[in-house]
């Protein structure tokens, strides 16, 4: 694990895709095990994301619900959310160059990634399956209204949309807006609404019951 | 796969990590290995008995080489296991596991970030 994390620190060639190690070693298991056809990565995807909410720390939620409730935690996020997130003591540290980008209602972000080393799983847990399909991530970039209508987010044609491509120098993580029907909510009841899809832009915090 | 097949597993498996629910993985690759571990159950490549067997020996091997043995890394010690075992029954060498592991690095190498990384036959070239 130790080797998984100093990877992505040495290689200053930021203009190539990296991937740590271990990620090099499971993609090669699942290549070979597909190519003599003793599994099928599409299953596979499946027992994954039957584990969605139990991959990683999931920090993500508890960022976005005490940017909710703090204007100043807020403030000092979309200023430098690295820093911001490093004053949370009980946060494990990301990355550097994580950007928050947020939703109001004029405009709305949506990220896409190539899943390297570079998506912040630590704070937004496992990735979608659809970042592995190229289509999809080209459509994203020329149609995201098109995009996040197939997932169900219609906006307004007032609203702009923009579409962030993560880099080796860049991570994003969306700022929904806070739902409606929400005030007066403990801060661990609101990280309960936010979802991985409404931190990369594809979907909205759960609604209040 | 099955929830069967999970609780199976974790019966018989020592150690796996889990919550009240179930597995829990700190990494998306802990669970894409658990993942390809049930599938390979799935299609008899090997008894649970077999796997905990052949787990416990990656975990003795690492731990004889200095392995911390605090947990952290248990799912380091599975992908071993489970490379061992692929190649243990036949499945692909290690060789083919090596080549096709520095085929992806190949790959991530000529990717130019933004774009997905994708393997070519050319990756296995050189």
């Amino acid at each position: 694990m130790a080797q998984d994390h100093d990877h992505h620190h040495h290689d200053h060639d930021h203009e190539h895709s990296e991937l740590s190690e271990t990620q090099l070693r499971v993609r090669a298991l699942e290549t070979v095990l597909t190519e003599k056809g003793y599994v099928d990565p599409a299953a596979l995807d499946a027992i994954v994301e039957a584990y969605e909410t139990k991959i990683g720390p999931r920090n993500g939620a508890r960022v976005v619900a005490r940017a909710w409730t703090d204007p100043a935690f807020k403030q000092a996020l979309l200023d430098d959310a690295t820093k911001a997130i490093g004053t949370l003591g009980h946060v494990s540290r990301v990355g550097d160059h994580l950007i928050a980008v947020e939703n109001t209602p004029q405009r709305h972000n949506m990220v896409v990634c190539t899943l390297c080393s570079c998506y912040p799983w630590e704070m937004l847990g496992l990735p979608p399956v659809w970042y592995k399909a190229s289509p999809y991530r080209s459509r994203a970039v020329k149609d995201p209204r098109g995009v996040l209508a197939d997932f169900g987010v219609t906006l307004t044609k007032d609203t702009e949309i923009r579409v962030w491509d993560s880099t080796a120098e860049t991570r994003f993580l969306v700022l929904p807006m806070r739902p409606a029907g929400t005030e007066g909510w403990s801060e661990e009841r609101l990280a309960e609404v936010v979802t991985r899809d409404s931190m990369i832009g594809t979907g909205l915090p759960k609604a209040a019951p | 796969m099955t929830n069967a097949t999970v609780s199976q597993a974790t019966a018989a498996v020592p150690g796996i990590p889990q919550d009240q629910d179930g597995p829990v993985f700190k990494e998306p690759w802990e669970a894409q290995a658990f993942a390809m571990t049930l599938a390979l159950y799935d299609r008899g490549l090997f008894t649970w008995s077999e796997w905990a067997g052949t787990l416990a020996d990656e975990i003795k091997r690492a731990q004889a080489a200095g392995d911390p043995d605090t947990g952290e890394t248990y799912y380091s010690h599975w992908l071993a296991a489970l490379e061992r075992l692929v190649a243990e029954k036949g499945v692909a060498t290690t060789e083919t596991l090596h080549r096709t592991r520095d085929a992806w690095d190949h790959a991530c190498d000529r990717t130019p970030h933004g774009q997905p990384i994708e393997l070519r036959a050319s990756d296995f070239h050189d």
